[in-house]
């Protein structure tokens, strides 16, 4: 592989996550973007295309944001890709630079979600003409949401994590098993400041909260926040010419994966998150020329208590049906053999949905630049960052320390 | 307990209801009442929305099979938190009939972690939804644990 085939992050910046009453959709997405351009040592002069995340917005969220930061007249691509949204929009800015049409690239994803309440859920309001009338691709005379299953995130990911125990014939106490997996996280939050939330909360706190799709209670399932992420990405050659500091500091993107679900019987009735993370996981690992056994810290999308779980086993972390024993041995935790969600992820870092695939790189980069402060992995050198869309879209990026 | 409409009534062995019509197109009503599933005649993968194609193969045809109306509970959830008007606790599960996989919720039985479990044998069984102006009783369908 030569320089230029090199992908490099370098300037990464993730915004506090939480309530953000004074700062609009713009104001946030700016901010990621001063900030990943600081921590470049470059300007929107250097940067030759934008890709711009956001979801629940009006649309055009990258020229807005060209209208404050700079506006050079770069191709912007707006993308929107569910969860993985944010991911998306730092592929197609690797995409661009890897196929040499620019050597430098600026991704931000933004999203304002603070209050949004419910995601997924139909809320379809009833008609007005009052006689049954069959509509959409199932001929559906009244909505189906609440009367053949559920279309909430919480209740989707429930029978993700349900099914997974099923599967492997678990004989425990799922409840408390999920509810453990949440505990951890809001634990590892308790070091991160741009966190939403930095509480520690016991198990009985967890469990004792609000049910919203057993079993996962409210501290089981992500929290709805505002917040940005932007990162600027150079090829190899470019990165030679810049300063031996900007070469240092740059993080390698060992790996950049995106995929979606390939069919399964089952995954028109259930989304299957399963299929698509593993495989992206396969293709990641092979790209990097790394095995999980390599990894310091994992960054995975626990969008649920419940689909933590699943994801240990999908980004193969433990053996095929070992994600219970991997979570038991105390592995994932921030002082075990495979620190996972060191943020304190989803759970209680927050999940801004478009922010979250950078942010979850960010986290990973200041491990593996040694930045991570107080929560620092010791010695942390390779780590990885996942992120699942549903509908659905994995994005996978595995980053390395420089060697420079 | 199945909190899904304004009335609750068994009509599996109803007598001679005014008109009535599907919650949606895939549930056959009548005295036999099942689920309709589209199977594509080159791999058999089997849909239940209106298709274009096969997502698996590619082809374009398919053939109407019935779906096992009995099957095993793969994976539930207790909804408890839902959209507005979404009447609630409901379970809602993924259930295997004779290796289809259905989207449904369990009614007919307690919505809680003591009474529903995977695992579980369920059979599809329908329920008066509501009545249009018209006189139209729009039914819907669920799964009921089997007893034995």
């Amino acid at each position: 592989m030569s320089a230029s085939d090199e992908i490099w992050i370098l300037g990464i910046h993730m915004t506090k996550f939480g309530k953000h009453f004074d700062k609009d959709l713009v104001d946030l997405g700016s901010e990621a973007i001063l900030g990943a351009l600081a921590d470049a040592g470059v300007t929107m002069a250097d940067i030759g295309i934008l890709a711009a995340g956001n979801l629940m917005g009006s649309g055009g969220i990258g020229q807005q944001l060209q209208k404050q930061v700079g506006q050079t007249g770069i191709p912007v691509y707006n993308v929107s890709n569910a969860c993985a949204t944010g991911a998306t929009a730092l592929r197609t800015a690797i995409m661009a630079v890897k196929a040499g049409e620019v050597d430098m690239g600026l991704a931000v994803g933004v999203e304002k979600l603070a209050g949004a309440g419910l995601l997924g859920g139909g809320g379809s309001k009833k008609s007005d003409d009052n006689t049954w009338e069959p509509k959409g691709r199932y001929g559906a005379v009244a909505s189906t949401d609440g009367r053949i299953g559920t279309d909430t995130m919480p209740g989707v990911f429930a029978q993700v994590g349900m099914e997974y125990l099923h599967n492997h014939a678990y004989g425990g106490a799922e409840f408390e098993l999920f509810a453990r997996i949440s505990q951890k996280n809001h634990s590892h939050s308790t070091l991160n400041p741009l966190a939403a939330y930095t509480k520690e909360m016991s198990l009985e706190q967890i469990m004792g909260d609000i049910m919203i799709a057993y079993p996962n209670t409210r501290p089981m399932c992500s929290a709805n926040c505002d917040g940005a992420s932007a990162a600027v990405v150079v090829n190899g050659e470019k990165l030679k010419t810049l300063s031996l500091e900007q070469q240092r500091r740059a993080i390698k993107i060992s790996a950049s994966v995106l995929t979606t679900d390939p069919y399964q019987e089952a995954c028109q009735v259930l989304p299957d998150v399963n299929t698509l993370t593993r495989n992206a996981a396969k293709q990641a690992y092979e790209q990097a020329g790394i095995g999980p056994d390599d990894l310091d810290l994992v960054e995975l999308h626990d969008c649920f208590a419940t689909a933590e779980l699943v994801h240990y086993d999908n980004l193969m972390l433990c053996d095929e049906g070992g994600a219970v024993d991997f979570f038991e041995s105390g592995a994932p935790w921030r002082d075990g053999r495979l620190p996972v969600n060191v943020s304190g992820g989803l759970q209680s870092k927050g999940h801004p949905i478009s922010a979250t695939g950078i942010a979850n790189i960010w986290e990973v980069c200041q491990h593996v630049r040694g930045e991570g402060g107080p929560r620092q992995i010791e010695g942390a050198k390779v780590g990885l960052a996942h992120v699942i869309g549903l509908g659905s879209a994995c994005g996978i990026h595995v980053l390395e320390k420089s060697a420079a | 307990m199945t909190s899904t409409g304004t009335t609750d009534t068994d009509t599996t062995s109803a007598g001679t209801p005014p008109s009535q019509v599907p919650l949606v197109d895939y549930l056959v009503l009548g005295d036999d009442p099942h689920l309709l599933a589209s199977e594509c005649t080159a791999c058999g993968a089997r849909y239940f929305d209106r298709r274009n194609a096969c997502a698996s193969c590619f082809a374009t045809e398919f053939t109407k099979v019935r779906i096992a109306s009995e099957g095993t509970v793969r994976a539930f959830t207790i909804v408890a938190f839902a959209a507005p008007g979404v009447p609630v606790p409901f379970v809602s599960a993924v259930i295997d009939c004779d290796g289809t996989s259905v989207r449904g919720n369990l009614i007919n039985v307690e919505p809680d972690p003591d009474h529903v479990h995977t695992g579980m044998r369920v059979r599809l069984t329908t329920y008066l939804l509501g009545t249009d102006d018209a006189g139209t009783e729009a039914i819907g369908f669920g799964f009921e644990p089997v007893e034995n």
